[in-house]
């Protein structure tokens, strides 16, 4: 048994292996991705496993495998449950024979996300289990216990970190690897695998038979446990509990909820041990509706009467603030401090030489008065260059540019997606643009990797997420498939003949495709490629700051001059926009 | 209240601030210490202002309360300055001199501190500025300027330079290790004197 110091998506992924994991499948979405980004590169991987092209692939992929009685992972962030919304409400009524478990990452605060949604929801809306740890090491501890779980009730089960429990680290106590004997065997049960009405209503009474079990049995497994030490009582889930059990005076009762359904009961029991109870959890309140249920005329405090917020991640600041609030604690401990005002922000930024900031600067040379929506990737960084004005979810570029299209909006429509979120679910958008006849260009920033979330490859990349290769997929060929018969491909550095290849697109009707190719540059610089630094010649810099807007984190202004710092990746766009040839290459003057 | 001794590294998405985390917990798990922390992932790393926080003895939650932490690591001055309030009263400082303007400044012509005005504002803290960058080039690669910023820290924290030495020898790249032993051995002669 060995000790790690470990990234709780990496204490997650090893307990997968302690688990004997069969299958693995997942769309890569922060905070999830190292939990399959670290089974994929283990060098003795004997599990199958796959990047998927999206959630809801991901998770039919990984359903199928858990009918065939293997132990399958399917791995997301909370926003590609949605996606998966449809296999998962329906594998409940269907269930599983060999282990499921569906790890779909919250993001409470919205460090990497479009909304801070709660998956626990989805759980209760699928009446299936969901696991909810409150420190790394408990869901290294939970996962083997998932999978028994899923097992034994013939459902998936739904395991819920959140960015404070993925991103985390700690000294885990690790378990040992379990090389699994399982052979996939898919038994034919029509009544179970085929949810025609005659059979579903039936798996949908057999669904409900099972919630008293499940609320049992997880009291029994001790995800929920409760301490009784006063009058008072504070119940809290997720990270929220690792917050309370670090600040909980002395004399207030403690519950650590750790997994729904919460058996009404074993809660109401307690709660009614108490004069008032505090409820602490991060985003929705799905045990606070529970606690209300159960407590009769005990005062429960929570979010519903003010004293908890519903939006944002907990801290222990935060939970001080609420404790405060309710009356639970006396004393704050940490004196309230303020941050030294006016330091300029430090947002991310696109990288020096990414191929996106020159796509954006020719898009909005070309089309300066019109409508950008754009898409979930690093792009969406452009909205820094002006060059993002909608993005929703996955795959929404395209959909959103025919819609505006549609509507009767004067200006014209050019929307950027890049090439893994067009494989995800931008290819239905671009089908059904050309076929209803959208007057718009898409651009496809085609980097040839899922750039973001961490470099993972998809069926364009060429090769699969175990470094095997596979078949070639041409993004024009889908393009003309789907009905364009403008497309055309350009390496993304050229600016000059970027803007010329737009003009031409601008000029025509209906749907038109242009494809940027480059490379991501983290991924050239990783893989050796070495473009040489440029310098600016400040004799022949006028000082005019066209490279300067061009919001290059390798450009600085000082003096009156611009310079060219260290970050310089070589990708010439600069040289190619200076008005006086005042930037060349170091070392060829 | 837990006993842990709380450190805070903040530096810019790339310096390397990661990897000085895992030293540390490769130094805690050498020492039998229990540690906990939390750090930026995912696209905030493109070159934004990255936090790393390390809870050496810690038990409980990874994220450390500003005002609380007992030593703050910074790998650029201006992120020193951005996260300063996070040190408590007589909490210790150690920061890379060099500075790293945000581009926004130049885009937006937003105004920022000089460097003579960021560390006058932080020798409210017990300061211990070093040039890591040079140390680093001096050691052999530009890369090490974190090694060099663990050794100037390590005669602050609880942890013996043996351990954080060997941490260092266990997760640098191997081809490395013999420059990052000389970063970890220039910092530390450096932040000695502090």
């Amino acid at each position: 048994m060995e000790r790690k110091y470990l990234l709780g998506n990496e204490a997650i992924a090893h307990a997968c292996i302690e688990s004997g994991v069969d299958f693995v499948s997942g769309y890569p979405g922060t905070p999830s991705s190292e939990v399959i980004d670290t089974l994929r590169i283990r060098p003795d991987r004997t599990a199958y496993i796959e990047w998927s092209v999206n959630e809801k692939v991901a998770l039919e992929n990984a359903l199928a495998a858990a009918w065939c009685g293997l132990r399958a992972l399917c791995t997301m962030k909370h926003v590609g449950l949605n996606v998966a919304a449809d296999p998962l409400m329906t594998s409940a009524y269907t269930g599983v024979t060999g282990g499921l478990v569906i790890l779909s990452a919250d993001d409470p605060f919205a460090h990497s996300s479009q909304n801070e949604q709660d998956t626990r929801c989805y759980a209760h809306f699928a009446r299936v289990p969901c696991l909810d740890p409150a420190s790394v090491q408990e869901a290294h501890d939970m996962i083997p216990e998932a999978f028994q779980l899923s097992e034994e009730l013939g459902l998936p089960v739904i395991f819920r970190p959140t960015t404070r429990i993925c991103h985390s680290k700690g000294d885990v106590q690790l378990g040992s690897a379990v090389t699994s004997t399982r052979k996939g065997e898919f038994h034919k049960d029509p009544r179970q695998y085929v949810v025609i009405p005659a059979h579903t209503r039936i798996l949908h009474k057999k669904l409900n038979e099972k919630q008293p079990v499940i609320r049992k049995k997880l009291v029994e497994k001790g995800f929920n446990r409760c301490q009784v030490r006063g009058n008072t009582a504070i119940i809290a889930s997720g990270i929220a509990a690792s917050y309370v059990q670090e600040l909980l005076p002395a004399g207030v009762s403690f519950m650590k909820i750790g997994a729904y359904p919460i058996d009404e009961d074993w809660l109401g029991e307690f709660v009614r041990k108490h004069e008032k109870v505090l409820v602490i959890e991060e985003l929705a309140p799905e045990v606070e509706e529970v606690v209300r249920q159960v407590a009769g005329i005990v005062p429960v405090f929570g979010k519903k009467n003010g004293y908890a917020p519903y939006e944002g991640e907990l801290s222990p600041t935060a939970v001080v603030a609420i404790m405060e609030k309710a009356g639970f604690l006396r004393k704050n401990p940490f004196p309230p401090v303020q941050p030294v005002p006016d330091v300029p922000a430090r947002p991310p930024i696109l990288c020096a030489g990414c191929l996106h900031r020159s796509v954006f600067y020719a898009m909005k040379k070309v089309y300066r008065d019109a409508i950008y929506p754009s898409d979930i990737g690093c792009y969406t960084l452009g909205l820094q260059l002006g060059a993002v004005d909608t993005t929703i979810c996955m795959g929404a570029s395209i959909t959103v540019a025919s819609g505006i299209a549609h509507s009767g909006e004067p200006r014209d429509v050019v929307c950027t997606i890049g090439d893994s979120t067009f494989l995800h679910t931008g290819i239905q958008g671009l089908l059904n643009a050309v076929y209803n006849g959208a007057n718009m260009t898409v651009i496809i920033l085609d980097n040839r990797i899922t750039a973001m979330t961490g470099h993972q490859p998809n069926p364009n990349t060429g090769t699969t997420a175990c470094g095997v290769e596979s078949p070639p997929v041409s993004l024009e060929a889908i393009c003309r498939a789907c009905g364009v018969t403008f497309v055309e491909s350009i390496d993304s550095y050229d600016v000059t003949g970027f803007v010329n290849l737009l003009q031409e697109a601008k000029k025509r009707k209906g749907v038109r495709v242009i494809i940027a190719k480059q490379m991501c540059v983290i991924m050239a610089r990783r893989t050796g490629v070495k473009r040489g630094r440029y310098m600016v010649d400040t004799n022949a810099c006028t000082g005019c700051g066209t490279c300067v807007r061009f919001g290059c984190p390798a450009i600085e202004f000082a003096d009156e001059k611009a310079r060219i710092n260290e970050l310089c990746n070589g990708c010439a766009v600069c040289a190619d926009l200076c008005p006086v040839a005042a930037i060349v290459r170091e070392g060829k003057k | 209240m837990s006993g842990s001794f709380d450190i805070l590294i903040v530096g810019i998405g790339g310096q390397g601030t990661i990897l000085a985390s895992n030293i540390l917990g490769e130094a805690c798990l050498i020492e039998n210490r229990h540690i906990k922390g939390a750090e930026t992932h995912g696209m905030a790393q493109r070159g934004g202002s990255v936090e790393s926080h390390i809870r050496i003895g810690g038990e409980f939650g990874p994220m450390i309360t500003p005002g609380q932490a007992d030593l703050l690591i910074s790998f650029d001055l201006l992120e020193a300055l951005r996260y300063s309030h996070y040190l408590k009263k007589g909490g210790k400082m150690v920061v890379n001199s060099h500075l790293v303007l945000p581009t926004s400044v130049y885009t937006q012509k937003l105004t920022a501190p000089s460097e003579a005005e960021i560390i006058a504002a932080l020798k409210k803290h017990p300061l211990c500025l070093l040039d890591a960058d040079s140390l680093a080039v001096e050691a052999g690669s530009p890369l090490s300027a974190n090694v060099v910023m663990l050794g100037a820290a390590s005669s602050v924290m609880p942890l013996k330079p043996e351990s954080l030495l060997e941490a260092v020898k266990r997760l640098v790249p191997k081809k490395t290790v013999e420059i990052n032993v000389k970063a970890f051995e220039a910092g530390r002669a450096l932040g000695g004197k502090c």
